[in-house]
């Protein structure tokens, strides 16, 4: 299964866990999943169908413009990180 | 590394709008003329702080030429909500508010109402006419002075973000985040050597030579048309379509050239108030900032408080690294922390990192981005506690950053872990640099180095390009060109197309004439928008293949092209024959590439400096510098050159002499270029460069981006260099002559 890490400030939702695993075949499903087992955080990840505003999904290191839709391997390392525009 | 050899990227050609540029006929966001134009001017508060009461606007209106006044009552009135415009989310009545302010002025040089007359003189006559009642309130201009218990608060219905949750808690704290991994206190304990410092940032300015300027016309169809100075066209369009409440479809935006940018014009400040005095008055309305205008009333970067604290063994490998991180959103949340936290510690790889960051509203300009936006702030004090803790150690500064630098696979404190990266290839360029392994002789003289991160980004870019009978290739895109990307867009098409350069004709397009792009900014436009010319390239290369076929009575599949020569069996047409026949083959050949890529790049920079301090004075002079930086893959190293050289001065700039210098009334006492003092080619030497080519994976050609990387270890490295030459750590910027004698007499007494 694809491994989640999770954020600091969402870890007490977790138990403390820093990692966990989440069935999914796309971050949705993944999100889905991890709401059925830590119960609250779907709603720090997603606000109105999409991933909340300034946050981000990184899979495998890259940060995915497809957000939810982003596809998954079991082998997938999934991070969400705060989305970065820039300056010049 | 990059090895291998194009014939168009990595080449040197004349950038297509310099003639233009160096005769004097590109035009930019002021030279906008049209029929029957008015002036517009704007009215800026002249307290930091301050309860709007009543705005009388009577004898304006009355005054000769005067033909409208509006003020933040003639917006759109409805439900406040959250909107994404080019930024990052921000609650529509801040963007609103920063526009005209609403209630209260929160800044000096807030906008308050704004007058379209026959001629700038007038308007600004009127201007002064108009009676504001202010009840000034008490500012607050640093993030550790907002953050006090009874600070006065800016926004009464702010409250803080603690750890991503809703508090209920009203401060001038909008959020405070963090990041973490591994485990801290073990991390620190296991350390022989810990090393906590903390360091301070001035509120500096982009600087940009030309200031923000915007023509909008309501038009009688319903239809607004801008034509302005900015870093995106799309942006522009969004934000006036949104703070007018009419559609996207009804705004258009016409991007003029741009006198610089980086970051300061991806907001917006003039277009909708200009739209607003065009629907009062049915006339064009042009409104352009002077220069103290730009300085008090566009955004410049956070100034910021951080404490960084290391412990490192006794071998140089860093054990736990933490840090405190309060910049100064200005009036409204968004001071650009998070990348700053997310970039302090990226240069290295630590397996126990706590990083706290707070974002905190003052009573200055909102804050804008700035050439990796928040990562300068963060380097300065990471990069000079590293080395110290090298100079305790007795291991050279560089030596000890390869012991620690982060490599693919090194995970970063926010999360993820690096893909290909050249961070280690950067830092191993600048040990054998002649540069670093020549002696810095004299007295009071020193040299310093240091490193930095920045992301870059992706985001959605487009591209058209069309096949001309003559065999060139008209290339329409929607990046606007601050720093050469015509050319290094063109060049990716060209090298597809197997053509010269020259050959393609590029263009940046108004919104109605090109699919959505994106800002230019995160040094995004050379990766993704010629990544979109790379595509719309491979569209036209599979079409002209399909046209020879059919020339050829072939099959398409055995078509093959090759530096600009099609060939099938023994048959052969160049690109300009087969380009001239393609009437006769079905018509036009028009290719189209939009993308939103992954695969962006993140890039390091590093740089040695070399420094004389003048212990009479405390002026520090520049002798020597070199910027190294890992671009992937420099498309044109020319200008790829000029960025690395842009960033490096810019900041120096920051190092040396640039601040927001305030009054504690919060008026900002140097808002020209006089005063606020940017570096110039007769202050520096000649800044030396070395590209470091670690290809990104990411990209069809490798590139990474490279416009911003560059400026975050300059002012790190010469605070490094400063103490070398004169004995004292510097940990507050600038490093002016007050700043750096008060340092050398404290270290007397």
């Amino acid at each position: 299964m694809p491994e989640v890490h999770i954020p600091a400030m969402l870890r007490e939702l977790t138990g403390g866990r820093s990692t966990v695993e989440a069935a999914g075949a796309t971050i949705r499903e993944v999100i889905e999943d991890l709401e059925r087992r830590w119960p609250g955080i779907r709603d720090r990840l997603i606000d109105g169908g999409r991933l909340r505003p300034n946050l981000a999904v990184a899979v495998d290191g890259e940060v995915s413009p497809l957000g939810l839709r982003e596809a998954v391997e079991p082998s997938s390392e999934v991070h969400f990180v705060a989305a970065i525009k820039g300056g010049v | 590394m990059s090895d291998r050899e194009y014939a168009v990227v990595g080449t040197r050609p004349v950038r297509h709008d310099g003639a233009d540029k160096v005769t004097g006929r590109a035009l930019y966001g002021a030279d906008f003329q049209a029929a029957a134009l008015l002036h517009g001017y704007i009215l800026r508060s002249p307290h930091a702080h301050a309860r709007i009461l009543r705005i009388d606007t009577s004898k304006a209106m009355v005054l000769a030429g005067v033909k409208a006044v509006v003020t933040a009552a003639d917006f759109p009135q409805g439900p406040d909500r959250m909107v994404d415009l080019g930024d990052g989310d921000v609650p529509l009545s801040y963007v609103r508010g920063n526009l005209l302010a609403s209630g209260k002025a929160l800044y000096r040089g807030h906008a308050v109402a704004a007058v379209a007359a026959v001629s700038r003189h007038i308007a600004e006559e009127a201007a002064g006419l108009i009676e504001v009642e202010y009840e000034p309130l008490p500012c607050v201009l640093t993030a550790p002075d907002a953050m006090q218990e009874g600070a006065p608060l800016l926004h009464e219905d702010l409250k803080t973000r603690e750890l991503g949750e809703p508090t209920d808690r009203a401060s001038n704290v909008a959020d405070h985040l963090r990041f973490a991994m591994g485990d801290i206190d073990a991390g620190l304990a296991a350390a022989d050597v810990v090393v906590e410092r903390e360091f301070r940032t001035a509120t500096v300015h982009q600087g940009y030579i030309e200031p923000h300027a915007a023509t909008a016309l309501w038009n009688n169809d319903g239809r607004v048309l801008v034509w302005c100075s900015t870093q995106g066209a799309f942006v522009v369009r969004d934000v006036t379509a949104c703070v007018l409440d009419i559609p996207v479809s009804r705004v258009k935006v016409t991007p003029m050239e741009i006198g610089g940018g980086f970051g300061g014009k991806i907001p917006v400040y003039l277009e909708p108030v200009a739209a607003l005095l065009s629907r009062k008055t049915g006339r064009p309305v042009k409104i352009v900032m002077s220069r103290k205008d730009v300085f008090e009333g566009s955004g410049p970067t956070p100034g910021s408080y951080i404490r960084v604290k290391i412990g490192v063994r006794n071998d140089g490998r860093i054990t736990a690294a933490q840090a405190y991180l309060a910049y100064e959103a200005g009036a409204n949340p968004g001071s650009m922390v998070v990348p700053g936290a997310m970039c302090i510690f990226a240069a290295y790889d630590i397996a126990n990192v706590v990083i706290d960051c707070y974002d905190v509203v003052v009573n200055k300009p909102s804050t804008a981005a700035y050439r990796a936006p928040g990562a300068t702030n963060a380097a300065f004090a990471a990069e000079t506690v590293v080395d110290e803790i090298a100079e305790k150690l007795a291991i050279d500064p560089i030596e000890f950053r390869l012991r620690n630098a982060a490599k693919e696979g090194t995970r970063r404190a926010d999360g993820p872990k690096y893909r290909r990266i050249g961070c280690v290839e950067v830092l191993e360029t600048m040990k054998r640099h002649p540069h670093y392994n020549t002696p810095l002789e004299g007295p009071n003289r020193g040299r310093g180095v240091a490193v930095g991160f920045w992301f870059n980004i992706g985001f959605p870019s487009s591209c058209n390009l069309s096949v001309n009978a003559d065999g060139t290739v008209n290339l329409v895109e929607g990046s606007t060109d601050i720093g050469g990307t015509r050319t290094s867009i063109a060049m990716q098409a060209a090298e597809v197309l197997g053509i010269a350069a020259e050959d393609v004709n590029p263009s940046v397009a108004d919104t109605d004439s090109i699919g959505y792009t994106f800002a230019t900014g995160g040094s995004r436009t050379t990766f993704a928008t010629g990544w979109a010319a790379w595509e719309a390239a491979q569209d036209v290369m599979r079409q002209l293949k399909e046209r020879a076929a059919k020339l050829w009575d072939a099959d398409a599949a055995s078509v093959t092209a090759e530096a600009g020569v099609f060939r099938s069996g023994d048959k052969v047409l160049t690109f300009r024959e087969l380009a001239a026949r393609l009437d006769e083959t079905g018509g036009p050949v028009v290719g189209r590439g939009a993308v939103n890529p992954k695969g962006v790049g993140g890039s390091f920079s590093g740089c040695i400096a070399d420094v004389e301090v003048d212990p009479e004075t405390g002026k520090v002079s520049v002798l020597r510098f070199t910027s190294v930086q890992d671009v992937g893959k420099a498309i044109h190293p020319s200008y790829v050159e000029g960025q690395m050289q842009g960033g490096s001065v810019q900041g120096i700039g920051w190092a040396l002499n640039e601040e927001y210098y305030m009054s504690p009334e919060g008026t900002m006492l140097n808002s020209s270029f006089l005063d606020y003092r940017m570096p110039t080619a007769l202050d520096l030497p000649m800044i030396d460069t070395a590209i470091v080519e670690v290809q990104n994976p990411g990209h069809p050609f490798g590139v990474r981006g490279v416009g911003e990387a560059n400026i975050v270890p300059p002012p790190a490295a010469i605070a490094n260099a400063i103490y070398r030459a004169a004995g004292v750590r510097m940990r507050r910027l600038p490093m002016n002559p007050p700043a750096v004698m008060e340092a050398i007499w404290k270290q007397r007494d």
